[in-house]
C-alpha cells in the first residue's frame, strides 16, 4: 500500500496530501480500531476499506474489525436501524438481550485490541455495546453514526442511548441527525474513493460492454436509481416517476441497480415488490448484483444521462456522491444528506413525490444545455468537498482534538 | 528573472522578518440548538455566549464541505433566504461584515439588533416556520506550523497558487479574528515592508473573501500576487 495516498495527488492537488501528512505527525503510531457489523456491502464498508490503508499510510496502527452474530442478532439491528430512520417498531426484550449476548462474545474475541486502542470507532448500532463490556479501556471511545436518526423512535433510541451516552464523543453526517448527548457531538460527512473500482475513470469499451450486457440502448436516455432493496430508498417510487414522465413521450429506459447486504434480511422481499411494479415492462432493468459489482455499477452511472436517490430517510446517500463525481445532475428525494448534495438548479434537484421526479426528467431531458451545466458544477462541488481526502483530514482533525484536549483552538 | 538578478532585486530592498506559512484544520461540532423560527432565533442568540459558535456561522464554515452561497454567505443570512424565505432578513444579515466588529460580542450584538427589527416590523414573519431548522454549530481548529518560511513576498507569490485551503483559511479568513486591524496576515507581512508594496497591498484590501470559495479566493490572490510581482522563468 506504500505510496497509495501519492495517487491522489493528481486529482486533489498535492498540497492536499502534505496537508494530511502534517496533521497525521502527533498521530504517529497511534493505536486506532475501527468496528462495524459487514465488509461487504452498504456504504461503511466501502468507506473502511479505504480508510484504513490510508490512515495506515498516514504513520497510524489503523485496523478494521467486524461484530457478528446470527440471524437474530441481524433481525434485532435491522429493526434499530429502522427505528433510528423512525420506523415505529418496537424491539421485543428476547432479541435486545440477544444483541446484547453476541455484542458480549464479540467483545471477548476482539477484547485485546479494544483494550490496548487508543482510539477505537463503533459505527452504527450494531456494534454500540460493545463499550459496557469494556472496563479496563486505555483510549477513546466515539461512536459514529451513519443513520438519519433525526427523528428516531424513541422507545428504541432510550435503549441504545444508555450505550452511547458512555462513548467520549460521536459523530454524524449531518447536524440534524445529532442526538444531545453528555459528549461532544461532531460533525463528518462521509465521502467517496476517486480511485476505488465504483469511482475511477472507466475506459469507453468497459462501459459499452455493460450497456450491450444489460440489453441498454445507448441511442435512449437511461435513467438509473443504484442502492440497495430497501423502502427507505423508495425503488417503487422511481418505477413510477419513470412511467409517469415516459408517458410524456421520452423513449426512457430505467435501470434499477442494488443489492442486498449480509445484515439487511428485508432486502429480497423489497426486490418482489420491485419486480412485480416492472410488470415485465422490457424497458425497466431490475439488476440484482453482487456485492463486489463496483465496476458495473461505475459503468452503469456513466451510461445513465440523469441519476435518481429518490429516498424517503437516507443516511447521508453516497450513491448520490457518486454520479454527481460522474457529472450526472441527481433528482433527489428531499431527505438526510441529499439535501446536502442537491442543490436545486445547481447540481440536480430535490422533490418530494413521484410526480416531482417525473417533472424533472422531463425537465432535464428538454434542456440538454442545462444538464450538462449541471453536470459539471455538480462533479468540481465533490471534487472540492466530498472525497475521501478531505474525510481523512476530517477523522484526523477529531483524532487530534480528542486525544488533545477540548478547547476550540489547538496549537499543535 | 534568475536568481542572481532576484537577489539584486531583494538586496535592494528594506527586508522583514520572515513570513511563517502556518496550516489549519477545522471540525464542526453540533451544539445540539436550533432554531425554527425568528423568535427562536433570536431567544438562542441571546444566550449565546460561546464566541466559537459565532465564529462559526461567520467564518468557520468556509473551511467546511458545503456548497458555496453566491449571495448569502453567512450561514444567518443563507437560512433567512433559503428557509425561512425572508428575503428582507436575508438582505439586512447579508450586509453585515464581520471583520467591522471589534469583538465576536459585538458581531452577535449587531446579530440580535437584526432580528429584533424584524421582529417589530411584521409580527407574522417572526412566527413564520422554517423550511428546515437553523442548527447551531461550533468548531475545533487545529493549527499547526509547516514549517516554510518565505523571505520576500516575490518568493510568496511563487507560494501561493500551492498553498493548503487551510493555510489560506488561516491566513486570509482566521486571520481577521486574530490581527487587531481585522485584516489579513499577508497584507500585515507587507505592510512590515514599509511602503514598498502599497500598490500590491491596495489591490489585496479590494477583494471581498465572503463571495468565493477557498479554490476561488486562492486564484484571485495568486493572480493579484503575480500581476504585481511577476516572477519570470
Amino acid at each position: 500500500m506504500a505510496g497509495i495516498l501519492n495517487h491522489y495527488g493528481p486529482i486533489v492537488g498535492a498540497n492536499v496530501i502534505d496537508h494530511l501528512r502534517q496533521l497525521a505527525e502527533p498521530l504517529q503510531g497511534m493505536k486506532v480500531v475501527h468496528v462495524n457489523s459487514t465488509r461487504e456491502g452498504g456504504g461503511v464498508a466501502e468507506i473502511l476499506h479505504r480508510l484504513i490503508p490510508l490512515k495506515q499510510e498516514l504513520g497510524l496502527d489503523a485496523s478494521w474489525e467486524i461484530v457478528s452474530g446470527d440471524s437474530q442478532f441481524y433481525q434485532c439491528t435491522k429493526k434499530m436501524h429502522n427505528a433510528l430512520q423512525g420506523n415505529r417498531d418496537g424491539i421485543s426484550d428476547e432479541l435486545l438481550r440477544h444483541y446484547e449476548a453476541a455484542n458480549g462474545d464479540n467483545f471477548e474475541r476482539l477484547k485485546d485490541q479494544l483494550q490496548e486502542a487508543d482510539i477505537v470507532f463503533i459505527h452504527d448500532p450494531q456494534p454500540a455495546p460493545l463499550l459496557k463490556y469494556c472496563q479496563t479501556r486505555r483510549g477513546k471511545w466515539i461512536w459514529r453514526c451513519h443513520i438519519d436518526a433525526s427523528r428516531p423512535y424513541r422507545p428504541v433510541w432510550k435503549y441504545l442511548q444508555n450505550f452511547i451516552t458512555e462513548y467520549d464523543a460521536s459523530i454524524y453526517s449531518l447536524p440534524a441527525f445529532a442526538q444531545p448527548m453528555p459528549h461532544p457531538l461532531y460533525i463528518i460527512p462521509p465521502s467517496i474513493d476517486p480511485l476505488s473500482d465504483k469511482n475511477i475513470a472507466l475506459d469507453p469499451t468497459e462501459i459499452q460492454e455493460v450497456c450491450t450486457g444489460y440489453g441498454l440502448d445507448p441511442e435512449r436516455p437511461i435513467i438509473s436509481q443504484v442502492s440497495r432493496f430497501d423502502r427507505f430508498k423508495d425503488p417503487v417510487g422511481v418505477i413510477r416517476a419513470y412511467r409517469m414522465a415516459k408517458a410524456f413521450g421520452p423513449p426512457l429506459q430505467l435501470v434499477l441497480a442494488g443489492g442486498t447486504a449480509a445484515d439487511d434480511p428485508e432486502g429480497e422481499e423489497v426486490l418482489a415488490e420491485v419486480k412485480s411494479e416492472a410488470q415485465d415492462d422490457p424497458d425497466v432493468h431490475v439488476l440484482l448484483l453482487p456485492p463486489d459489482a463496483h465496476r458495473t455499477i461505475n459503468a452503469i452511472q456513466r451510461l445513465s444521462t440523469i441519476v435518481l436517490q429518490k429516498s424517503i430517510k437516507e443516511g447521508f446517500g453516497l450513491t448520490v456522491t457518486e454520479a454527481l463525481w460522474k457529472g450526472k445532475p441527481v433528482i433527489g428525494g428531499d431527505a438526510g444528506g441529499i439535501r446536502l448534495q442537491v442543490v436545486n438548479h445547481q447540481t440536480g434537484f430535490l422533490v418530494n413525490t413521484a410526480e416531482g421526479a417525473a417533472l424533472r426528467i422531463r425537465y432535464l431531458l428538454k434542456h440538454r444545455d442545462r444538464l450538462k451545466e449541471i453536470g459539471e458544477t455538480a462533479r468540481n462541488f465533490v471534487l472540492e468537498n466530498y472525497l475521501l481526502t478531505r474525510h481523512i483530514r476530517e477523522y484526523l482533525t477529531l483524532m487530534v482534538a480528542v486525544v488533545g484536549n477540548s478547547a476550540d483552538r489547538i496549537e499543535l | 528573472m534568475g536568481i542572481a538578478a532576484r537577489l539584486a532585486n531583494i538586496q535592494g530592498k528594506k527586508m522583514s522578518d520572515p513570513f511563517a506559512i502556518t496550516d489549519c484544520a477545522l471540525i464542526a461540532i453540533a451544539t445540539g440548538e436550533k432554531a425554527q423560527n425568528i423568535r427562536e432565533m433570536h431567544n438562542r442568540l441571546m444566550r449565546t455566549y460561546d464566541d466559537g459558535v459565532i465564529y462559526y456561522h461567520f467564518w468557520g464554515g468556509l473551511l467546511r464541505p458545503h456548497f458555496v452561497d453566491r449571495e448569502y454567505q453567512n450561514h444567518f443570512a443563507g437560512w433567512a433566504y433559503h428557509d425561512l424565505h425572508d428575503r428582507r432578513l436575508a438582505e439586512k444579515l447579508s450586509i453585515i461584515n464581520p471583520a467591522h466588529y471589534s469583538s465576536i460580542e459585538d458581531l452577535r450584538q449587531e446579530l440580535i439588533e437584526v432580528f429584533e427589527e424584524r421582529m417589530d416590523e411584521d409580527d407574522s414573519a417572526s412566527r413564520a416556520e422554517a423550511e428546515h431548522p437553523f442548527f447551531f454549530m461550533r468548531s475545533q481548529i487545529v493549527v499547526f506550523d509547516t514549517h516554510l518560511r518565505v523571505a520576500t513576498p516575490e518568493e510568496l507569490t511563487g507560494l501561493i497558487p500551492d498553498l493548503s485551503l487551510g493555510s489560506l483559511f488561516y491566513h486570509f479568513i482566521d486571520s481577521r479574528r486574530r490581527s487587531p486591524s481585522g485584516g489579513d496576515d499577508f497584507s500585515e507581512w507587507l505592510k512590515s515592508w514599509g511602503d514598498q508594496y502599497q500598490n500590491l497591498l491596495d489591490e489585496i484590501l479590494t477583494i471581498d473573501p465572503y463571495f468565493n470559495s477557498l479554490i476561488e479566493l486562492r486564484e484571485v490572490l495568486a493572480a493579484i500576487f503575480n500581476s504585481y510581482l511577476k516572477i519570470e522563468d
